[in-house]
């Protein structure tokens, strides 16, 4: 069945720069920004849209980059963990992460973050139980989640306080 | 072992007409791929049979959700989320909504798909008991043109459907019956996944229901399952039993009778045998005594 080598040119947008690989279109989106793209930060953990340590933005939607074949992300902006902060100042809920100690190995912590940024997109105040609801498709063996819904909520009033004083 | 990306081959027509080409050109050779939930796990678990692929995740008159005046269209690429944020759907299809809600997490639900839900035919997908409550239609498109099946018809077999190999679902079609579904609706609508947990489970068992009682009697009485048979089971017997009859302290008994013809669930890594059977008559019993104690609306 190796008839094809099937390699394909194609242009993609990873944290707003535009990058050309020579990829089989099925490969796993991960697998080309890890070893293509030379972004480590985007985690595997189970492979199979379980753990969320893959997950990635598309077009400003969350997904698990274990299940995308790359073909799908030719023309759609893709942001990876490496594309959160702004220059050298960290993403809020990255600053709050490192502060309320939502990281110990680490391995989920780039997935964690990512659902973490979305969910604060849409709702800056939220509950507890909407955290854990954001985040029930991220699991982390380590922390046992309390730190994590912790640097949440401190990454809310971040947010708040961001917005308050660009307002 | 992890499957091998050059054993399989992927392309990604810009037009739906070419796509439809591709897979009426050698029917059954080329299979579709929409979010990729489905089959990108059979790709990572290395059980992934099927070689060439076509992506159709870019032909976006597949997706999106069309209210027509009597019927509601969603169409095959639509997302879970999409459903979910959608007012009048999940208003009037509730069982829908918390269907798509509670299937898996949200990036999951960002990227899984109804048509995939459906055509991946797993008798446990949780969209399809709530579609065959609601009596949905199939369209079904080819090179040879479109076609309509009654989703009840569509499953025949485990992982057998009524889907030509060159055929595309393009979407799902519901019925705005305002007797049962609109604002003024007397129906009780119920849909209970049950599962490990919350979040990501694949259900053990899962019920979707609608009833409608008018003087005393059932007038409309429809039930039906994920993971209690081959297929997603619509009740028949049951329903048969129900309608038309007196909506007293014996329709749960009746209607629970009437399972054991078809409620034939299976022994494996999720569950028994014995807990599903048991799990889906007690369901079906809440229901119908909820139903016949004059409760309406929807309730989980
Ligand atoms: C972590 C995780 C959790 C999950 N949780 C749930 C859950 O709780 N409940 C549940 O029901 N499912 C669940 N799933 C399964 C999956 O997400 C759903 O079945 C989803 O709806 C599949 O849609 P897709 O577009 O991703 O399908 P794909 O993987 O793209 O395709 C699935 C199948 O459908 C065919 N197909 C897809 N679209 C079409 C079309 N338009 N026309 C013809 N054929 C088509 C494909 O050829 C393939 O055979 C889960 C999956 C994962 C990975
Ligand atoms: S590695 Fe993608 S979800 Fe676990
Ligand atoms: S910090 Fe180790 S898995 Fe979450």
């Amino acid at each position: 069945m190796s008839e094809s080598p099937a390699q394909s040119y194609l242009r993609l947008s990873v944290n707003g720069v535009a990058r050309e690989v020579s990829v089989h279109p099925m490969t796993r989106l991960i697998d080309v920004l890890r070893e293509d793209v030379a972004l480590t930060g985007t985690k595997e953990g189970c492979g199979e849209g379980e753990c969320g340590a893959c997950s990635v933005f598309i077009d400003g939607v969350v997904v698990n980059s274990c299940l995308v074949p790359v073909a799908q992300v030719v023309g759609t902006e893709n942001v990876t963990v490496e594309g959160l902060a702004d220059g050298d100042t960290l993403h809020p809920v990255q600053q709050a992460f490192i502060a309320a100690g939502g990281a110990q190995c680490g391995i989920c912590t780039p997935g964690m973050l990512i659902a973490a940024v979305a969910l604060l997109r849409d709702n800056d105040e939220p509950t507890e139980d909407e955290i854990r609801v954001a985040l029930a498709g991220n699991l982390c063996r380590c922390t046992g989640y309390g730190r994590i819904v912790q640097s949440v909520v401190d990454a809310a009033t971040l947010v708040r306080a961001t917005k308050g004083a660009g307002a | 072992m992890r499957g091998i990306v050059s054993d399989h081959e992927l392309t990604s027509p810009s037009t739906l007409q070419e796509t439809l080409a591709l897979l009426s050109d050698d029917p059954g050779e080329v299979r579709p791929i929409a979010g990729g939930t489905d089959v990108m796990v059979e790709l990572a678990a290395g059980v992934l049979r099927h070689r060439r692929w076509v992506n159709i995740w870019q032909h976006d008159e597949l997706r999106g959700i069309g209210v027509g005046e009597d019927t509601i269209t969603v169409r095959a690429l639509t997302t879970y989320s999409e459903v979910r944020a959608h007012d009048v759907l999940s208003r009037e299809f509730p069982m829908l909504g918390q269907a798509a809600a509670e299937s898996g997490a949200w990036a999951i639900q960002n990227r899984g798909t109804i048509g995939g839900n459906i055509v991946n035919a797993s008798p446990a997908a949780d969209t399809p008991p709530a579609l065959l409550v609601y009596d949905a239609k199939l369209i079904l498109l080819s090179s040879r043109g479109e076609r309509v099946v009654p989703y009840r018809d569509f499953h025949t077999g485990y992982k057998q459907m009524q889907r030509e190999p060159d055929e595309l679902l393009s979407g799902v079609v519901l019925p705005r019956d305002p007797w049962l579904v609109g604002p003024d609706s007397r129906a009780l609508q119920r849909y209970r996944k049950v599962g490990t947990r919350k979040a990501q489970a694949i259900s053990k068992v899962c019920l979707a229901a609608l009833g409608v009682v008018e003087q005393g009697k059932v007038v409309v009485f429809r039930l039906a399952f994920g993971s209690v048979a081959a297929v997603p089971l619509a009740c028949t017997a049951a329903e048969a039993v129900a309608v038309g009859s007196a909506a007293d302290a014996t329709l749960a008994d009746r209607v629970a009778a009437a399972l054991t013809g078809q409620v034939l669930p299976l022994d494996d890594v999720r569950s028994t045998a014995r807990y599903r059977a048991r799990v889906a008559e007690n369901l079906a019993r809440e229901f119908a005594t909820d139903l016949a104690n004059g409760l309406t609306g929807f309730a989980r």
